[in-house]
């Protein structure tokens, strides 16, 4: 059986430059200016995960993103890994929206371009890493949700999982349609290359308004978020930094002595 | 909605190994300290969904639920995210609470959002501090960016407000002289069939001590270099009697075998009395798990690391001279 496969993935600011966000007092809001957006790693992995499944068992792969225009080539660049389609849902009307009205939006996109066999997301975003949205989706869907994927095969209309849990692992079969949220332990990403930029100007890449979904704008951005953002700061952690300096013996001496002051016994 | 009608705190109390997840145990000590911001007739409910439940049931009183809602059922037997969300739905449609604590493992962080859609409700997930406001409306600080930033997120016009919360951020209390009474709850469960099904479960229990029984941490990241190097930090910690954490680069190069000692935003929150670590840089993932530590002192060759900022004492050299020197002296 050949799987239609759907992908979520979420354009992030690249956390390798995490040092230069900061918070302007004033507006109370996060600036993020100069830091590049790319495709979350998570979002990779299951991204590798749903190419996987059609390369062997063949298929289609298609891209979904909520977000503004302006991430267009992180979707080209989920084209180049080898995605055959992409939907860019960019909207005014969805700005705002938390893990409720943003998985409403990417399931009205779903069951508008759909039906789909499977639909995989990472296991959390890199920015925010709620971790909500992929069970969300599936209820949304209303079908079977599955998180904290470490393995992921299929035979015969079913999909074997392994699940990483506090106390080992448990071994799941989910019947198709699902919604799967994978870790990195899946797979490896492949990686991009010329042939595969190459290729990807050529797929579909379409974007998707809010009036073109079957939406209850009710539910879509700040008006269909329960959740509210506050107040935004830096966390206040700066201790003392006292340098104890010295011959790695007289370190050692201070180490324990602290050691002894925190009533460890030594 | 009328956000009046719903009152007290309920806890997701998750049975883990036949007993309450440490981190559920946590989080009714954090209702406790709730209720007393939002008045005394607010009720503290523990909701426990199972097959063979009845000790966890009675141990939860002494750790500050007032009602247990206890949902025995064979189809509870093992987590499944369509029956346990479905079923800890329908005990919050009955109960109405006001806040809804479920605590961040692997199991409520995916029960959390399922239950919350359900219900069309605002959830706040890793929360670093719970408050009340002013309107008597809960206030959710989250991390973001690696915990880089911390926002507060409210939820003040949807009932119940649901929150995660990760182990190690709020605090049990105990006390032999609380009780409390159970309530039964049953609804049908027969729906769903078996489109999910368990076929096989590897129990691998955490090695060493747990991060969260220690009153002394080691943490090592990747400065560590290789896996021969990672048995020092172990030999230091086994001599103080303590634990070894590690960061997720750590955890990535298989120097710790652990997935439970890492520490941070995707792992756990430790507040040790000392907290000794080497070749840690200090990204904001990690460091926002440290910061209730007592004492924190860092070892780093390179002086600018931004762990420094947020240590106690700073160790610049080589950890390797330093921790073989201290452990030397222990022997």
């Amino acid at each position: 059986m050949a799987l239609n496969i759907a992908v979520c993935v979420k354009p992030v600011p690249d956390s390798k430059h995490y040092d230069k966000i900061s918070i302007d007092p004033v507006t109370k809001t996060w600036n993020r200016t100069g830091i590049p957006m790319i495709i979350g790693d998570l979002d990779k992995h299951a991204l590798e995960a749903a190419l996987t499944l059609r390369d062997k068992f063949q298929g289609k792969v298609t891209v979904f993103t909520m977000a503004p225009e302006s991430t267009r080539d992180n979707l080209v660049e989920a084209l180049a890994m080898g995605a055959d389609e992409a939907f860019l849902l960019s909207d005014k009307a969805f700005a705002g929206a938390d893990t409720l009205a943003t998985s409403h939006t990417l399931a009205a996109a779903i069951t508008k371009t759909g039906p789909y066999d499977l639909i995989i997301t990472g296991n959390e975003s890199d920015d925010g890493s709620t971790g909500q949205v992929s069970a969300q989706l599936g209820e949304w869907l209303g079908m079977p949700h599955i998180m904290n994927i470490t393995h992921l095969g299929y035979q015969e209309g079913v999909i074997e999982l392994s699940v990483v849990t506090e106390n080992g692992s448990v071994n799941y079969e989910v019947v198709l349609p699902a919604v799967l949220g994978v870790t990195r332990k899946v797979n490896k990403p492949r990686l991009t290359n010329v042939m595969g930029m190459l290729k990807a100007r050529s797929k579909p890449l379409t974007i998707l308004k809010a009036e073109d979904l079957p939406v209850d704008v009710r539910q879509i951005g700040l008006t269909g978020s329960p959740t509210q953002p506050g107040d935004i700061y830096s966390p206040k952690m700066g201790r003392k930094t006292e340098e104890i300096t010295g011959s790695p013996e007289e370190i050692a001496d201070r180490i324990i002595l602290e050691l002894r002051k925190a009533g460890i016994s030594v | 909605m009328n956000t009046n009608e719903y009152k007290d705190i309920l806890v997701f109390a998750e049975v883990q190994n036949l007993k309450p997840a440490e981190n559920s145990l946590e989080l009714l000590g954090e209702a406790n300290r709730l209720r007393n911001e939002l008045g005394d007739n607010t009720r503290v409910l523990a909701a426990v969904l199972g097959s063979n439940i009845s000790p966890v049931v009675e141990s939860l009183f002494r750790f500050g639920a007032d009602v247990v809602i206890s949902f025995v059922d064979d189809k509870l037997a093992e987590y499944r995210s369509d029956l346990y969300g479905e079923a800890l739905t329908r005990i919050i449609e009955k109960y109405k609470p006001a806040i809804v604590l479920i605590g961040a493992t692997f199991t409520g962080s995916e029960l959390a959002p399922t239950v919350a859609a359900k219900l069309k409700t605002g959830l706040a997930a890793h929360c670093t501090e719970l408050k009340i406001n002013d309107e008597g409306n809960m206030v959710q600080v989250v991390p973001a960016f690696g915990g880089k930033v911390l926002g507060d997120i409210l939820t003040p016009n949807h009932r119940p407000q649901m929150a995660t919360v990760k182990a190690g951020i709020t605090q049990k209390i105990e006390s032999r002289d609380f009780t409390g009474t159970i309530e039964d709850f049953q609804c049908d469960l027969t729906g769903f069939g078996d489109r999910i099904k368990i076929t096989g479960r590897q129990t691998e229990l955490a090695k060493g001590k747990p991060l969260h029984e220690s009153e002394c941490i080691i943490g090592g990241g990747f400065g560590i270099g290789n896996k021969e190097n990672w048995t020092l930090l172990e030999e230091l910690a086994t001599l103080l009697n303590g634990a070894t954490g590690c960061t997720r680069p750590a955890l990535d190069e298989g120097w710790s075998q652990d997935e439970h000692a890492m520490i941070g935003t995707s792992g756990v929150a430790v507040r040790p009395k000392i907290y000794i670590n080497a070749g840690i840089s200090g990204a904001a993932h990690h460091t926002c798990g440290i910061k209730d530590a007592g004492v924190i002192i860092s070892i780093n060759k390179d002086a600018n690391a931004p762990i420094f900022e947020v240590s106690d004492y700073k160790i610049v050299s080589d950890w390797k001279k330093i921790v073989e020197a201290v452990v030397t002296k222990l022997k």
